[in-house]
């Protein structure tokens, strides 16, 4: 039996991670939490989390910043919206999932080669290059990042849907790519000025 | 501390003498407002003659340093600067009365709430004060002499609402000797309380305590019970109210009724047809009926909507036979409507439960086997529908229940606050249906609460029992089944949150405990007796802490539930409460109104008429002589919409005479 | 009517038998409708992860474009549809995201108003449409099928102000008026995992494994999506779902097809021959015209 020693100290919390989710969009409310747990009762992934939604409004508020960051459950949400609509206190829970998900990506709080931040790096370099998504060239990319045993794994599908004529190849693109560059640009410089 | 003689002036009338004090109320004040400063500039203001600063003016102290110099300067009009008049203005208008002066040459200023609490800049905030000091100097210059009027208090009570408040409330009054109306809409007296099975922490049977009573109520020589009626308006002021009440038809003659019941067994219906209302539904009544069999007064009623006889005129009339002897039936009866008129009224109007139909995710009204609180109170009861033995909708006997606290309390979807008396009830019902069906119990909250006293001893009894505790709030009450052993059962999914992980429970029984809330026509009933209440509908007292039964209208009081949620214990004092506030204005005799009426400057009033339809109290008539408009002194309450409506300006309101007005105003705006 | 149609991505990809079929249906029921010009991804839920504004900005251009059309724009995909809502939703709510979003368009050269409403097909046939007209212009009802309607989580949260987020029943009544039978699915709002198969795959496998054996034990014959996600999912994998427990080899469609199918719509221009889990078996079985 391996001990473990789990208290907490106040250095432990990171002050500036508890106010920034208390301030950021969706996390306004965050302090009422009153930690009933509906959010987690209503939650169809939250039996697989290793902490539930109810835990991580808690853990973020108060600072835990590593715990919060690095645990799976930020990963496992599907955003379907469940928990936000049952909350009493009206916070935004699936909001602050996000915001939550794409600091983790920003931080690098993930193993190497999981799906999903490799997922979100590839589906926004192929928007911002093309303005639309090819299902098709998506996978793949993903695929060849992280897993290329399982790239063959999915062999089979791939088959089925190559003879069911769902797999398209042919790049899809917008005609005006220069405006979502520019959308991107001005977004860029316009969080600088207002130091978002 | 600076004094000035003012130099006498011409005005119209007695040259004022001015005395300003400037409050520092403790901290309240002082900490942003430069009470010094102001006190000195008002010095200089045009006819003060004493300006002085003081820690507290309301202290003994402070009110005997006005009567000095009242003494001492001659001082005719007196200003105190610092907190609201709702707190203090009777203090120091009887510092006035006291030293012989009319207390209405007195002004008060808020350089509190309106002034130091809420404004961070010091120098602005004192820049506030002196210019409200100087609005309040010169309209009291003109301030004349008034007397409040002096009514006197009619002895009768009226108590709207029969439910354990009113019941208590009415039995306190009748015993003092005093004529009580007890009105109550349903056709027996007992309100909620005579639903319940038992009440906690004590488990005593609520029939059992509350029957008794009902049957005093229901024998008491100064008590006129009158259920099945309605208020329907409400005229007049404090000691003097004039109220239409109208009693709807039983269609039985009351005094003949001895209850008897035979009619009822005679109808032709042989079994109950509509849902019976006591029973919530559970069970079936017939039209003719007795709401419950300890129902005060024991009379039976007779609903026209569900009677053969009221709709196609083709019945037998077997009750009528049935009653052939006394007669007591009367087919025919019309409504009657009483007026009455009673010094004070009482309000005990009670509350309604949640609908869980607001929370579709709980499967009330899908699922057949999920129950409010309330509906167990009635299954579990041995006056109910399945004389206390616990069998459910579908027929069969549950051997696992799941109680949901929260439902629709504390929850910014349906209802924010708190009802106070649902984990208790939760505990109390998990214990009954324990003792009745020997199930395996759930009881699901967010935080249990248990104040009151010998409350958490309940609880602890509970947890020797081993009812399972379960903190999480619940998300879902479904009918599919993930595993095999949740087949053709409720199941409950909720996070554990003490365990941190979700659990999916299998019940057979779901038992909702709903929160409390206002009735439905809570703002109508707050319009009627012109009492406020808050956006949520709960009646508003006149202050949370220090008069919780009364409102801010004179007279009028308020008492349990429908002031908000709460236990029996609290309704029971806050009746007593209020028929102590009732009994003490009825033992005084009498009371002082404000003399803030209205008056027509006959000579300057043409007839118009614009103003009769305008009072809301229908406090103005027309001198059909001197075809002038009359203000009834009595009746007017001083809202002032008739002298802002006069076209020819000939209506003045006593404190808020037209140049008293203009003067605090151009105090306001113009500096010295 | 008319509106500006939006596809997005996935209707040009695997959810090809979504667009064939509403184009379809709409034709039948004299809606037209015009491409949204140019348009570009939403940036669905992935986005959002990864750098929230540019995904409003993004996704905004869409609206802005619409709003230069004067139309109003129908969305079919569910991401779609809820990204779109949701750009407007928090550009009203949060002043700067607003000040953000429509500095970025201005500098695309569009002044955006906000005066575009986003609708959802199932919206407009509801309550634009309504059964009634459905119902008298159905020429071949489904007579006899059995479907479950499955929602799924984005088009009835947050932001479906048309229907019940705990009990819709647009679909439901729009399947009836087609002449199907609609069963009682008591999981018709519950996730299908979205994209977590692809990351994730025991997850995803466990969230549409209830999905599809409740949908059996319900008596289905077939389930009607409204979301291309959903109608990949639970029609791709379900070799690894039966082969863990029981074989299930379940038709999944969109609404639009079966209405297309009912309202007379050629039987191989709406879809049909894109399915993983091919329906003919099924119509076949009940008699239905499948030629």
């Amino acid at each position: 039996m391996e001990l473990k020693r789990t208290v907490k100290f106040e250095a432990d919390r990171d002050p500036e991670f508890a106010y920034w989710i208390s301030h950021t969009v969706g996390g306004e409310r965050i302090r009422h939490c009153l930690q009933c747990g509906m959010c987690s009762g209503a939650c169809p992934l939250s039996l697989y989390m290793d902490y539930t939604p109810r835990r991580l409004m808690h853990l973020s508020r108060e600072g835990f910043k590593e715990e919060v960051l690095s645990s799976f459950s930020i990963w496992l949400c599907t955003c379907c919206y469940a928990c936000m609509v049952e909350c009493p206190k009206d916070i935004n829970i699936t909001h602050l999932m996000y915001a939550l998900k794409e600091r983790a990506i920003r931080e690098k709080f993930y193993p190497k080669r999981f799906p999903i931040p490799v997922m979100a790096r590839e589906f926004a370099h192929m928007l911002l290059r093309s303005g639309r998504i090819t299902e098709s060239w998506l996978v793949l990319r993903i695929f060849l990042h992280c897993s290329l045993l399982r790239l063959f794994g999915m062999s089979k599908l791939g088959i089925k849907l190559l003879r069911s004529k769902r797999l398209r190849f042919a790049h899809e693109h917008i005609e005006r790519r220069e405006e979502i560059k520019k959308l991107a640009e001005s977004v860029r410089t316009a969080k600088e000025r207002m130091a978002l | 501390m600076p004094e000035q003689v003012t130099t006498s002036e011409n005005s119209v009338r007695d040259p004022a003498r001015i005395g300003v004090y400037v409050c520092h109320c403790g901290n309240n004040i002082a900490a942003t407002i430069a009470v010094d400063e102001v006190a000195q500039y008002a010095a200089g203001l045009n006819k003060v003659v004493v300006s002085r600063e003081y820690k507290y003016m309301c202290s003994e102290p402070g009110q005997a340093m006005i009567e000095q110099d009242i003494r001492d300067h001659g001082l005719n009009r007196i200003v105190v600067a610092s907190c609201s008049p709702l707190l203090h203005e009777r203090t120091f208008r009887e510092v006035l009365s006291r030293s012989n002066l009319n207390s209405f040459y007195f002004q008060m200023v808020n350089i509190r709430e309106h002034a130091s609490w809420i404004h961070d800049n010091r120098a602005a905030a004192t820049e506030k004060a002196k210019d409200l000091v100087r609005a309040a100097v010169r309209r009291v210059a003109l301030h004349r002499p008034l007397e409040p009027r002096r009514v006197p208090i009619d002895p009768a009570v009226l108590i709207v609402g029969g439910g354990i408040a009113g019941i208590h409330a009415a039995l306190t009054i009748a015993n003092a000797g005093k004529q009580v109306y007890l009105v109550e809409r349903e056709p027996t007296i007992g309100g909620h309380m005579a639903k319940f099975d038992k009440t906690f922490p004590t488990l005593d049977c609520a029939a059992c305590i509350l029957t008794p009573k009902m049957t005093s109520v229901g024998a008491h020589p100064n008590i006129k019970l009158w259920t099945y009626s309605e208020v329907m308006k409400v005229d007049g002021y404090v000691g003097n109210y004039k109220v239409t009440i109208r009693r709807n038809p039983r269609y039985i003659i009351e005094d003949l009724c001895i209850g008897c019941q035979e009619c009822i067994t005679a109808c032709v219906y042989k079994a109950g047809k509509v849902d019976d209302e006591f029973n919530l539904g559970l069970s079936k009544r017939k039209p003719i009926y007795l709401a419950f069999p300890q129902a005060v007064p024991q009379k039976v009623v007779i609903d026209p909507e569900n009677c053969i006889e009221f709709k196609s005129h083709r019945c037998k009339k077997t009750c009528v036979e049935a009653c052939a002897e006394r007669g007591a039936i009367d087919l025919n009866q019309k409504e009657e409507i009483k007026e009455i008129t009673v010094g004070t009224v009482i309000l005990s109007t009670g509350f309604k439960t949640f609908d869980p139909r607001r929370r579709p995710n709980y499967g009330y009204g899908r699922f057949q086997n999920v129950y409010t609180s309330l509906e167990v109170e009635r299954l579990i009861n041995a006056s109910g529908p399945t004389g206390g033995d616990v069998i459910l909708r579908d027929g069969t006997r549950p051997q696992s229940i799941g109680i949901i606290h929260c439902v629709g309390s504390r929850d910014h979807n349906t209802n924010r606050w708190c009802s106070k008396v649902c984990c208790m009830y939760s505990l109390k019902l998990a214990h009954l249906l324990k003792e009745h069906t020997g199930a395996e119990i759930y009881n699901f909250y967010i935080d249990m609460r248990t104040p009151g006293k010998n409350y958490e001893d309940f609880y602890d009894r509970m947890l020797d029992e081993g009812v399972h505790f379960v903190r999480g709030r619940v998300a879902e009450v479904s009918d599919w089944a993930a595993h095999p052993s949740e087949k053709g059962k409720l199941i409950i999914r909720a996070e554990d949150t003490l365990a941190a992980f979700v659990r999916r429970i299998p019940v057979d029984m779901v038992v909702l405990s709903v929160g409390m809330e206002p009735k439905e026509d809570a703002h109508d009933v707050r319009r009627m007796f012109n009492v406020s209440c808050s956006s949520d509908g709960w009646l508003t007292e006149r202050h949370p802490k220090l008069a919780p039964v009364n409102t801010l209208t004179d007279g009028i009081f308020i008492c349990g539930a429908c002031q908000g949620p709460k236990d029996i214990p609290e309704t029971v004092a806050q009746a007593g409460a209020a028929a102590a506030e009732a009994l003490s204005l009825i033992s005084a005799g009498c009371i002082d109104l404000e003399p803030y009426t209205a008056k027509v400057m006959e000579e300057v009033c043409c007839g118009c008429k614009t103003c009769i339809p305008m009072c809301p109290y229908d406090a103005i008539s027309v001198d059909e002589a001197k075809q002038k408009a009359c203000v009834n002194e009595v009746l007017c309450k001083g809202c002032g919409t008739c002298a802002a409506a006069c076209p020819s300006g000939s209506i003045e309101q006593n404190f808020f005479e037209d140049e008293e007005i203009f003067e605090e105003i151009a105090g306001v705006l113009t500096h010295a | 009517m008319k509106f500006a149609y939006y596809p997005g991505c996935s209707l040009r990809g695997t959810g090809r038998a979504y667009e064939d079929s509403l184009l379809a249906v709409f034709r039948a029921l004299d809606i037209e409708l015009e491409e949204l010009e140019d348009w570009n991804c939403c940036g669905a839920t992935t986005y959002l992860s990864f750098d929230e504004l540019t995904s409003y900005a993004l996704s905004a251009r869409n609206l802005a474009i619409a709003e230069r059309m004067q139309l109003d724009i129908v969305a079919p995909c569910a991401a779609c549809y809820l990204v779109l809502n949701k750009t407007q939703h928090y550009m009203h709510d949060y002043p700067h995201i607003d000040q953000l979003v429509r500095g970025a368009l201005k500098s695309i050269g569009f002044d955006y108003k906000d005066r575009v409403k986003v609708r959802h097909p199932l919206d407009i046939l509801w309550h634009d449409i309504g059964v009634e007209t459905i119902r008298s212009k159905v020429k071949a009802p489904l007579k006899g099928l059995k479907v479950a309607p499955y929602y799924g989580c984005q088009i009835v949260r947050p932001y479906a102000t048309f229907d019940d987020q705990y009990a819709p029943v647009s679909m439901d009544r729009l399947l009836e008026a087609a002449g199907a039978e609609v069963v009682s699915y008591p999981l018709k709002t519950r996730c299908c995992g979205g994209s977590q198969k692809g990351s994730l795959p025991e997850i995803g496998l466990d969230l549409l494994s209830y999905l599809l054996i409740e949908a059996k034990k319900c008596g289905a014959d077939v389930i009607a999506t409204a979301c291309p996600l959903c109608q990949f999912n639970l029609e791709v994998f379900q070799s690894e779902v039966g082969s863990r427990q029981r074989p299930i080899s379940m038709p999944i469609v969109y609404f639009t097809q079966l209405l297309a199918l009912a309202l007379g719509a050629p039987f191989s221009d709406i879809g049909f021959k894109y399915s993983v889990v091919p329906i003919q078996p099924v119509l076949r079985q009940k008699e239905i015209a499948c030629a």
